[in-house]
């Protein structure tokens, strides 16, 4: 049987130096262990076995949430969604960030789990995902190159796969300032209430000035082997007063960019039509939070 | 196969084991540490029995590394009620029959207190999301969300 | 028999702290897995990868050269039943059971187990599985029904015929009376329609588990959860040949069974390990295993049939219910057939069941087993007729109830209908009566739904003692696993007949060795027998009271009366003597004749059975397909409620299963057979915030063959919620469901179809 390392480094610079190394002496054989939610289980099931575990969560910068100067958000991707829920201020700036987060399982869950490690996961269907990518957010990542940066929506590669480079750790996600009239909201599918993976995950972030729309970005999960940017669907809510018009051709955007599987959770026609239902009240939801603030 | 040595704090009380690096932490606690009121149901964070507080947040211990314990707090079943005096919920939940067969109600009461401390007064909405990691098969959950919520008057009165 | 009315009652009836209570809400109640023994080693069984094949080779000798490794178990280690010849335990054949537990010609479903080992840690155990070799030659599955009947059909076990030829159809069952033709050519307007249920898993919360030790004089001892000790000790023996005498069982508390645990899996295999390796050996299942190799119930085909006059008079009943079995036979289509029609009075009825293999784990037992299939389809049968002919659901049901002094098409006589009382009930309710509000928001729709369930309920053997301690408190022993409260209403009991202080009287659970054969907590059974058994001790100890007494006062027993926990003079003594309470009379036990206690052990008998009336609101998110219910009313007659919060609580756990099996519950595999959703994420039990609370409408027409009065009431809650959920949503969308679950895919579908020409 083989021999587990657990580490637990304090700082980046030694994480990612032990990532590397233990990547170079066995690929793939190194786990980040941040919330810990789908890595247990993974290594329960017997998915992963891997050889060594590095916890990221004694890193400050990785368990810190800073509000910048500019009104931006850094979000350490260790941060656990319990931890986010209580800032006072974060949820305020980003309600459908947060809502999405929160989603991510139980009460219990949420005490462990962290929007980096549901990025890391690379689940087409991880609820923080759309929120993210609507909101505009850039992940930091470092690696034995050194620092980069990245749109959030340019990490999921595939089903449990990213565009991380070998040794590479996600650190950190940055979210904009935002302008007066915006704000973003999430909803998601699940068959229960609560407790279900989201069978169409969607997030919408809107600016509106004068009831127009001046911006807008969207996000669809779980309708494709990652989740989307819909600039259609955006194009489609940019300039307009969210008339049914142009909310039903930004429903039309978002049917038209999924691409599904049938699988236990959804079949395509469902998750096809429900991806259009979403969006329009995901956009609903956005507009009244934008408009009252 | 080298074991890793844990110093942890239990229920206010120190203690130290042993343990494999990907040992869950429940497992430590039913079989390193003879812990058994924390319940393994399904072991991947759906059913929510083996429900502990890890630095006061609530969490599945199942979804937890055994060695992440070390220098940390970890609130179990067995640390609810003080000496004979049993928690209010632990009470209310005998006197209104808020549980039959008992397997999932260490989760749940562990659950309840962690809801409870956050929001003292909540809504039967409040209490069935913020149970809704906790699966019972038997009760259909009503005794349990009336029993909750019965703590938390009786809970505020005592405070006010 | 005397039957005690309610205001005589100072316990019966009260919501007492259940006996059990403190060690389940602290923690130290202890479960199955929570056994440990000195120089304890761990099981684990290896399980088939495959839906379908035969097992050509094992090899296990790089597993048993593992360092930790102490034993190995194969099919070879467990007793073999030939498959010509049935050995019957209660329900089970242990022609089945041998092969359910440990495959022996073929690996039938994927999960059958196929070895098990024993080693000094889980890790080593799990590690010894992956090294055992195993050639399969995989076969050709069937896992639906369809599939498991048709002509070219992969047939599972070449000793089954059925028509005289190699079949899946293992067995069938016929109830009926009068004759159904005459009967539809008397109708006036016949409704016939085609339904399907998935299997649905008991979902209990506690994995199967147990800890076997096994000594070198031969004697084992097991300790683990089930829903029946003795089952366990008899099954054990049978499978391994240990003799039943050389085997203790100890019934750990149980973490929920619903039917599940009325058989074994673990058991027989731990016993051989310990046997082999002399350790104490534990396994205990993940969820995975239980999902994938435990008995969830059955997934059916049923077409129902029913006949009517105009006037809404039913006059004839068809039923055709094809049951999954699972891997091996032994279906419960006695529940669909027997229980369909039962709650009405309809003259020619035709119900036939057939038991179906496909390669699924093999069905077990679980509440009401089967009785929900059949009603899904005649109740829902029954709401179209109703809409059909101008009539109130709830109306058609009474004016068509089953009458006491009937006889049913399974057979029985009924003693006492109270079908007519559970749709009053339902009637007069406020909840019928206040109106829905049909489309409360745009995209939102609600909808009404009624359905009606029977349950046969059961009596059989219970034995049960109880003895004086010499401080004067009492303690009863029954012989059963309390599943859901039976502690709690015994000891309502005992402290009634006894006149003591509820919290004198201790109720305990006794092992194999310590208490008379008891049969299942099954069957709804358990509080009706134990509480008569246990009745009937106690009237012998108040007779070995009274002796004492009249020794002790040197007058004739019989002038002695024992009221409010203490004996008194009676007749021409009363008055001459202070009363002699129950503690001085066991404080003088030994010198007045020794130890003051009794027993007795009885084949029970006098069930009735229970019918419950639902009715449920639904609302619909009609573009995503979600259905959730808004409201439920549960009626049901009880007999008497000995402890009211575990009646309701009974109705109440009934009810949300139910939820779940109509609305998101069901087993899904993939091409290959396998199962694709074993885990609480998939498989999609009510959570809290699913449902509303569920209000239960205890009514109390006492059973006058029942000390207490008492009926049973658990499985009777089941019965009509799959029915009464998919009316609901018919009466919101206008549209019906003839298949189960009505998850959102499928919701959304309907609505998408063209509505049909009725």
């Amino acid at each position: 049987m083989t021999e587990i390392r657990y580490l637990a480094p304090g700082t980046l610079e030694d994480a990612v130096g032990a990532f590397a190394a233990a990547q170079a002496a066995a690929a793939g054989s190194a786990r980040i262990l941040a919330g810990g939610t789908d890595l247990l289980v993974q290594m329960r099931a017997g998915v992963v076995r891997p050889g060594t575990i590095i916890d990221i969560k004694k890193i400050e910068e990785m368990t810190a949430i800073t509000e910048q100067p500019d009104g931006g958000f850094v979000i350490g991707a260790a941060v656990s969604g319990a931890t986010l829920h209580d800032h006072p201020r974060f949820g305020q700036v980003w309600p459908g960030v947060l809502e999405a987060i929160n989603l991510i399982g139980s009460k219990q869950v949420q005490g462990r789990a962290s929007p980096g490690g549901n990025l890391c996961n690379a689940s087409p269907a991880g609820d923080s995902v759309p929120a993210m990518i609507a909101a505009g957010a850039v992940v930091t990542i470092q690696g034995p190159n050194g620092r980069r940066t990245l749109p959030v929506e340019k990490v999921p590669a595939g089903p449990g796969r990213t565009t991380l480079q070998p040794g590479e750790i996600l650190v950190s996600f940055t979210l904009p300032p935002r302008p007066k009239g915006s704000s973003d909201a999430y909803l998601r599918m699940i068959p229960r209430t609560e407790m279900d993976i989201a069978v169409v995950g969607c997030g919408v972030s809107l600016t509106l000035a004068g009831g127009t729309v001046t911006a807008a970005r969207v996000g669809l999960g779980a309708v494709a082997p990652v989740p989307l940017l819909v600039e259609d669907a955006a194009k489609a809510l940019i300039g307009s007063k969210l008339e049914e018009s142009a909310l039903e051709a930004a429903a039309a955007a978002c049917r038209a960019a999924c691409n599904p599987i049938n699988d236990k959770r959804g079949t395509i026609a469902y998750r096809t039509k429900v991806a259009g239902v979403l969006l329009k009240r995901v956009t609903a939801v956005a507009a009244e939070r934008a408009g009252r603030s | 196969m080298a074991r890793i040595h844990v110093t942890t704090t239990i229920n206010g009380e120190p203690m130290e084991f042993l343990c494999e690096p990907q040992q869950s932490l429940l497992d430590a606690l039913r079989n390193n540490l003879g812990l058994t009121g924390t319940k393994e149901g399904c072991g991947t964070g759906d059913c929510g029995a083996c429900s502990i507080t890890f630095d006061g947040r609530l969490t599945c211990s199942c979804l937890v590394l055994a060695v992440e314990a070390e220098g940390h707090e970890i609130g179990t079943i067995e640390g609810m009620a003080q000496g004979e005096t049993l928690h209010p919920l632990q009470r209310k939940f005998l006197e209104m029959a808020a549980l039959q067969c008992g397997i999932c109600t260490p989760g749940v009461l562990i659950a309840a207190r962690a809801l409870l401390e956050k929001n003292p007064d909540p809504t039967e909405t409040e209490v069935r999301f913020g149970l809704a990691g906790n699966l019972c098969r038997c009760t259909g959950y009503d005794k349990i969300v009336r029993a909750v919520m019965e703590t938390a008057a009786e809970m505020r009165e005592t405070a006010s | 028999m005397n039957v005690i009315t309610p205001a005589e009652n100072k316990w019966i009836g009260t919501r007492t702290v259940r006996p059990d209570g403190a060690d389940k809400v602290t923690g130290r109640a202890a479960y199955a897995a929570d056994t440990t023994m000195p120089g304890m080693i761990w099981g684990k069984v290896l399980r088939s990868p495959h839906a379908h094949a035969v097992i050509k080779s094992i090899d296990t000798s790089k597993a048993e050269a593992l360092p930790g490794v102490k034993a190995m178990v194969t099919a070879k280690d467990i007793v073999d039943f030939p498959t010509d010849k049935s050995v019957m335990l209660g329900i089970q054949d242990m022609r089945w059971m041998c092969r359910n537990v440990m495959a022996r010609e073929k690996a039938l479903f994927h999960g059958h187990p196929i070895a098990a080992v024993a080693a000094t840690t889980e890790e080593i155990a799990a590690e010894a599985c992956r090294l055992i070799d195993v050639q399969y030659e995989v076969l050709p599955h069937a896992i639906e029904i369809e599939d498991a009947i048709k002509p070219d059909a992969p047939i599972l076990h070449p000793f089954l015929q059925h028509e005289g030829k190699p079949s899946n159809i293992a067995g069938t069952m016929v109830a009926k009376l009068g004759d159904i033709e005459q009967g539809f050519a008397e109708a006036e307007v016949v409704i016939e329609r085609t339904f399907r249920t998935r299997p649905v898993h008991q979902g209990y919360i506690e994995p199967h588990a147990c800890t076997v030790s096994y000594a070198a004089d031969g004697r084992a001892t097991i300790w683990s959860s089930s829903q029946g000790q003795f089952m366990v000790r008899a099954m054990t023996s049978l499978l391994t040949g240990v003799p039943q005498s050389n085997i203790r069982a100890i019934p750990a508390e149980i973490g929920g069974g619903f039917g599940a645990k009325t058989i074994i899996y673990l058991e027989p295999l731990a016993l051989l390990l310990s046997k082999k390796s002399g350790r104490p050996v534990k396994m205990v299942m993940s969820r995975d295993e239980v999902m994938r190799a435990t008995g969830p119930t059955s997934g059916s085909l049923s077409t129902v049939k029913i006949g009517a006059k105009k006037d809404g008079t039913i006059v004839a009943a068809q039923g055709t219910f094809y049951l999954q079995a699972g891997c091996l036979p032994g279906s419960p289509i006695r529940g669909p057939v027997g229980c369909s029609f039962a709650p009405y009075a309809i003259p020619h009825v035709l119900s036939v069941g057939y038991d179906v293999v496909c390669n699924r784990s093999k069905v077990a037992a679980y509440r009401a087993p089967g009785a929900p299939i059949g009603a899904y389809a005649t109740e829902c049968v029954l709401d179209e007729l109703a809409e059909k002919l101008g009539i109130d659901p709830l109306e058609l049901r009474h004016r068509n109830s089953a009458k006491t002094g009937m006889k049913a098409a399974y057979g029985a006589t009924f003693n006492q209908v109270t079908f007519e009382e559970t749709i009053e009930a339902i009637q007069n309710h406020e909840h019928y009566k206040t109106p829905l509000e049909k489309n409360p928001r745009p995209g939102i729709k609600r909808g009404r739904g009624v359905a009606s369930g029977f349950w046969y309920n059961a009596g059989g053997e219970s034995s049960a003692q109880v003895n004086l301690t010499e401080d004067g408190n009492v303690v009863v022993i029954t012989g059963h696993p309390d599943v859901g409260g039976s502690r709690a209403s015994i000891a309502n009991v005992t402290a009634e007949l006894l006149g003591v202080e509820h919290d004198r009287v201790s109720v305990i659970i006794g092992d194999t060795a310590s208490i008379g054969f008891s049969n299942l907590t099954g069957g709804s059974r358990v509080t009706f027998a134990s509480a008569m058994v246990v009745t009937q001790s106690v009237e012998k100890v108040i007779g070995q009271l009274k002796e004492r007494a009249a020794k002790i006062w040197k007058i004739d027993p019989e002038a002695v009366i024992y009221e409010n926990g203490a004996c008194r003079p009676a007749g021409p003594n009363a008055g001459q003597f202070p009363p002699l309470a129950l503690k001085d009379l066991a404080a003088k036990a030994n010198e007045t004749g020794g130890p003051i206690g009794a027993g007795v052990q009885l084949n029970t008998q006098g069930a009735d059975p229970g019918f419950a009336t639902h009715v449920v609101d639904v609302e619909v998110d009609v573009d995503l397909g979600i259905v959730r219910v808004l409201r439920y009313t549960a009626a049901q007659d009880v007999g008497r409620a000995l402890h009211p919060s575990y009646v309701e609580g009974q109705i109440q756990g009934g009810v949300v299963q139910g939820i779940g099996w109509a609305l998101s519950e069901e087993y899904l595999y993939d091409k290959q057979g396998r199962l694709d959703n074993a885990n609480f994420l998939d498989y999609r039990m009510p959570v809290c915030s699913d449902v509303p609370m569920i209000e239960a409408v205890v009514l109390e027409i006492p059973n006058p063959r029942h000390p207490q009065g008492v009926k049973g009431v658990g499985e009777a809650p089941i019965v009509p919620p799959l029915a009464a959920i998919a009316n609901a949503v018919h009466d919101a969308l206008g549209r019906r469901f003839y298949s189960l679950p009505m998850s959102p895919p499928k919701v959304t579908e309907v609505m998408d179809l063209p509505l049909a020409a009725e």
